[in-house]
């Protein structure tokens, strides 16, 4: 018996596609965030919107509450470290959850390094703004992917911009000669390797989501008919005036993704979605995605 | 031409679809009951069965099933699959199963994601040569009842593949390997299974 391969690192991954992951920062959180039929939860100590809000340094959340959380439901638990913090990583590793995700949303901990994914028998998650970003994370043991958006705003269309820079990257290198490869690896700050076997499959080695400013089900149903394989949603839930029936209203929207009608159907009488922020309105040290390198 | 449907709620139902349309038949995926007209078989694949189930509630196709595979229909379930397929799981978790086959299931029964394990199976029934069982959170089968059939155990005797007539469940995941045997095995016994039920109905 061999744990902790790489088939079985990302194909925890595989197994959520479709699906919905909800940030949830107390065990009564996952509670509801199961009952709405979420396919994982993400432990943290606030919402990303309370992050913002709030100021000063974001962590790991405190081990006690991600072991609630862990008692609390049957679905996978992840919890988010900072960039490049192995140490809380090693730490989530050992309280048991079941994928960590190296997060711009907390205080990076390191401005030139990300945590050496492979040394750990969890999987992880990492975010990316485009497809360079995202070999990169792969390269260093991310299995998997999704878009960073810009958490804590409601606002989808930084979300939008990722997954349309990720989608139009890879269909471009699908059609490039092989000796342009090693150019646009060069380009794109991108593992070359990794880039040929972009090439080849026309998508990436690893299972790639959307997060970052989704509150809707239009919003989920969105990323999903951009090309996303599930969604993160994080405020947009526990932000929202009724965050049972929102919760179960994206998970829907996000299998019947292709089904207007049913987008329409089950986003009715959801109250009010998150206030959302303007991208524009938001100082350049404020944003989140510009965290990780 | 033989189509099988894949339940596409939620999870690797992609995967399943490769595997069969490279053994010669059309796959469909099912998100709603009417979609389910004219398949041969069903596929139930590996996601998260909490999940499954209820977007099987939401969108009515728990009584629809249950129909189905009381009626012959020939489902394979993998992992979430086989707890959606089982009578009921040792947690008592309060989550819709179809009831459709005589085991009871224990819910990620070999522990957490860090325990996720690869190993070679015996599976005699698919020859000699081991087939390379991929288990994610998986669930085993802890008990059996009358009627099913043992395929395959993990090394230390937990039972993680069986069949009951039309039914044929394994905590694994061959989707994510390249064998198609156990795919194949499930065509087979969905033809035998149509066989039986035309001859019922001469």
């Amino acid at each position: 018996m061999e744990t902790a391969t790489w088939t079985v690192k990302k194909g925890l991954a595989a197994m959520l596609k479709g699906g919905v992951i909800m940030d949830v920062v107390t065990a009564e959180h996952a509670r509801i965030a199961e009952e709405a039929g979420a396919v994982a939860v993400m432990a943290l100590e606030r919402v990303p919107a309370d992050i913002r809000a709030a100021g000063g340094v974001a962590r790991m959340s405190e081990p006690q509450l991600i072991q609630e959380i862990i008692d609390a439901v049957s679905i996978p638990v992840m919890a988010k470290c900072r960039i490049g913090h192995f140490v809380e990583a090693q730490v989530l590793e050992v309280l048991g959850v079941d994928y960590i995700d190296e997060s711009e949303v907390l205080t990076p901990a390191d401005e030139a390094h990300h945590v050496d994914k492979h040394k750990f028998k969890v999987p992880f998650v990492c975010g990316a703004r485009d497809l360079g970003e995202a070999l990169r994370r792969i390269a260093e043991g991310a299995a998997m992917i999704r878009t960073k958006g810009e958490a804590g705003t409601g606002n989808v269309v930084e979300a939008e911009r990722h997954m349309r820079a990720m989608m139009s990257d890879m269909r471009k290198v699908q059609y490039m000669a092989r000796e342009e490869l090693m150019a646009e690896a060069k380009a794109l700050g991108a593992p070359y390797e990794l880039l040929v076997e972009v090439a080849e499959m026309g998508k990436l080695p690893v299972v790639n989501f959307a997060a970052g400013g989704i509150a809707t089900p239009a919003d989920a149903a969105l990323m999903m008919q951009l090309g996303a394989e599930g969604v993160f949603v994080g405020s947009g839930i526990f932000k929202s005036d009724n965050p049972s029936a929102r919760a179960r209203a994206i998970v829907q929207a996000t299998t019947h993704f292709n089904d207007p009608s049913i987008i329409a159907e089950v986003s009715k009488g959801l109250g009010t979605a998150m206030p959302g922020i303007e991208i524009g309105t938001l100082r350049q040290e404020e944003l989140l995605a510009t965290r990780g390198w | 031409m033989t189509t099988i449907g894949i339940l596409a709620l939620q999870g690797a139902f992609v995967e399943h679809a490769g595997v069969l349309r490279g053994l010669g038949v059309e796959t469909r995926e099912i998100r709603l009951p009417e979609q389910l007209d004219g398949i041969d078989g069903l596929v139930i694949p590996g996601g998260e069965s909490t999940t499954i189930g209820k977007l099987m509630v939401s969108f009515n196709l728990v009584e629809v099933l249950r129909d189905l595979a009381r009626a012959g229909m020939p489902m394979f379930g993998t992992c979430a699959g086989m707890i959606v397929l089982a009578k009921d799981t040792v947690q008592r978790y309060d989550q819709p199963l179809l009831n459709a086959m005589n085991i009871v299931v224990h819910r990620n029964g070999f522990g957490r994601q860090v325990d996720s394990f690869e190993a070679d199976l015996a599976m005699p029934v698919l020859g000699d040569k081991p087939f390379r069982g991929i288990f994610i959170r998986a669930p085993y089968i802890e008990s059996i009842g009358e009627g099913v059939e043992i395929l395959g155990k993990v090394p230390d005797g937990k039972v993680v593949c069986a069949r009951q007539e039309n039914m044929l469940v394994c905590a694994f995941h061959p989707e994510l390997t390249d064998d198609p045997r156990l795919h194949r095995y499930f065509l087979e016994m969905a033809r035998g299974c149509r066989q039986l039920v035309q001859a019922s109905r001469a």
